[in-house]
């Protein structure tokens, strides 16, 4: 299958030929991807693409995986409405 | 290894400092990045385009920068899309002194060529139909104010300074500048010594560091501000909406998600860029009330980032009396990623002993000498 075929991050309609290109360009640790890729910017927060890139990476680089750096995680863990935070808030307090 | 000039950080400023020397012909430019590009605030920021201030130098740098700015993707050749966006920012007023004061900006920008307008909560609402009118007494439009990937634009200037011969090392942290006889003879880095005569310092929520190891009190400081992001969805809000007394920012951007953000006056002084729970939660209640329609969004991610404040909130940009060779573009307070092109071409003509562009003496260091009470820029959040 053709790298532009092959979808590496599902929320951002980034594809594995984008991803080399990239890296190609010399952007190679996920936060510069992600900065100019928006891979793990999406809903899904890099759950899907998150290790899918770091594979990548270690591939290019041919250095190991486990030495391969990891994005930073931040909150929130799932999706809330702006809404409902608003209401646990106000009934808080 | 030598250097006409070392630059001191790869973000916005840096980045066109390092583009901005090197197209006048400077040789031999070398930028030293403690992690990758727009690693410091740049890559954290709002990236929130506006000309609506309420001192004469923002407004005059703003205004340069964004005529800069409506050309850049040629200017600086680039293959990307820096995602600009002009569709204006919308300040809203909640009393009547508020109100006033705007009378009073929209005056003086009306004065500079910007093309803002006061405007009443009717016509505040045509251009934001789903802003609460409630809350507000007024508003004040910008059509020419926006919004740009901030992470598009800086890869720009990096690039382009790059095909002018700017060398670029990465996860490189300064750790000591050395002087001799009052004159720099080297940056050193943990990797690296370079022997050099100039120094750029454009280290962001770093610059007071940098400024301590060249022996230059530099009275700025780094505070953590918080913004987050939603899911993205179909366009139903143009210009960027802000509130001083709401304390909130908020503004779609291109890609269809609502950026916002808003600031901590309890806030620390320090390097942290961690996200809380109590962010979350006044964030929350502040978009609810002032732009109901955005309630229905899910958050996807929270982050936080430095603003770097100045006693005045207003930049430096300048050389030192003290440090010859020494050049600073630091204390934006948070908002120094608009600025950028100005900053850029301002500090190349300092370093070049150039005719400058607009008179910038009150940006210089030394204002800080002596004086403890300034007028601060109101239009902030
Ligand atoms: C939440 C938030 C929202 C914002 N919104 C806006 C907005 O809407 N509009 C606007 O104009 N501005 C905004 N700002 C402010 C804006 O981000 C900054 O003013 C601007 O990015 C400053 O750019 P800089 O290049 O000067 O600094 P930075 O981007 O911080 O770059 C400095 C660089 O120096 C590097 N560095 C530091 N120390 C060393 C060292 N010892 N050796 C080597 N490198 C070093 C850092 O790693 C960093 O990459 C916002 C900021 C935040 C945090």
């Amino acid at each position: 299958m053709s790298e532009k075929d092959v979808i590496i991050c599902r929320c951002e309609d980034v594809t594995l030929q984008d991803l080399h290109d990239m890296m190609d360009q010399g952007y190679t640790s996920f936060e510069e991807l992600k900065r100019l890729l928006r891979i793990g910017m999406g809903p899904c927060q890099s759950n899907t693409c998150g290790q899918l890139v770091q594979r990548e990476i270690s591939k290019y680089l041919k250095v190991k995986l486990e030495d391969v750096k990891t994005q930073k995680v931040r909150p929130l863990a799932t999706g809330v409405k702006l809404n409902s935070i608003c209401e646990g808030a106000n009934n808080e307090s | 290894m030598k250097a006409n000039y070392v630059i001191i950080g790869a973000g916005i400023s840096g980045c066109s400092i390092a583009y901005n020397l090197a197209i006048k012909g400077v040789k031999d430019i070398v930028v030293l990045e403690k992690a990758y590009l727009t690693s410091g605030s740049t890559g954290r920021c709002g990236a929130g385009i506006r000309q609506q201030w309420g001192t004469k130098m923002n407004c005059l740098l703003a205004k340069g920068s964004i005529e800069f700015f409506e050309k850049a993707k040629e200017t600086l050749k680039y293959d990307g899309d820096i995602e600009f966006k002009q569709e204006g920012y919308l300040l809203v007023s909640t009393d009547e002194e508020e109100d006033h004061q705007f009378k009073k900006n929209v005056k003086l920008q009306n004065s500079l060529g910007i093309p803002a307008r006061k405007i009443n909560k009717k016509e505040a609402k045509q251009i934001v139909p789903h802003l609460n009118t409630d809350v507000i007494t007024g508003a004040a439009f910008c059509p020419t104010d926006g919004h740009l990937n901030p992470f598009r634009m800086t890869d720009a200037y990096f690039k382009a300074a790059k095909r002018l011969g700017v060398k670029f090392y990465f996860n490189e942290e300064v750790t000591d500048i050395i002087i001799v006889n009052n004159k720099i003879e080297k940056v050193i880095t943990a990797n690296m010594e370079i022997n050099s005569n100039n120094v750029v310092n454009a280290a962001g929520g770093y610059a007071k560091e940098i400024g301590d190891m060249a022996g230059v009190n530099i009275p700025v400081y780094a505070e953590n501000h918080e913004i987050l992001v939603t899911e993205p969805i179909e366009e139903v809000q143009r210009p960027m909406v802000m509130s001083f007394t709401k304390n909130i920012y908020c503004q779609q951007v291109p890609h269809g998600s609502f950026i916002m953000g808003r600031s901590n006056p309890e806030v620390e002084h320090n390097h942290s860029n961690e996200s809380t729970w109590k962010f979350l939660d006044e964030m929350a209640k502040t978009v609810c009330e002032i732009l109901p329609l955005v309630g229905n969004l899910r958050v996807i991610r929270q982050w936080g980032g430095s603003y770097t404040m100045s006693p005045d909130r207003q930049p430096i940009i300048s050389d030192t009396n003290e440090l010859e060779g020494f050049y600073l573009a630091c204390g934006f307070s948070g908002h120094g990623f608009m600025f950028a092109p100005m900053t850029g071409l301002l500090l190349s003509e300092i370093i070049l002993k150039e005719k400058s562009t607009i008179d910038i003496s009150d940006l210089h260091l030394s204002r800080f000498k002596n004086k403890k009470d300034f007028i601060y820029e109101k239009s902030v959040v």
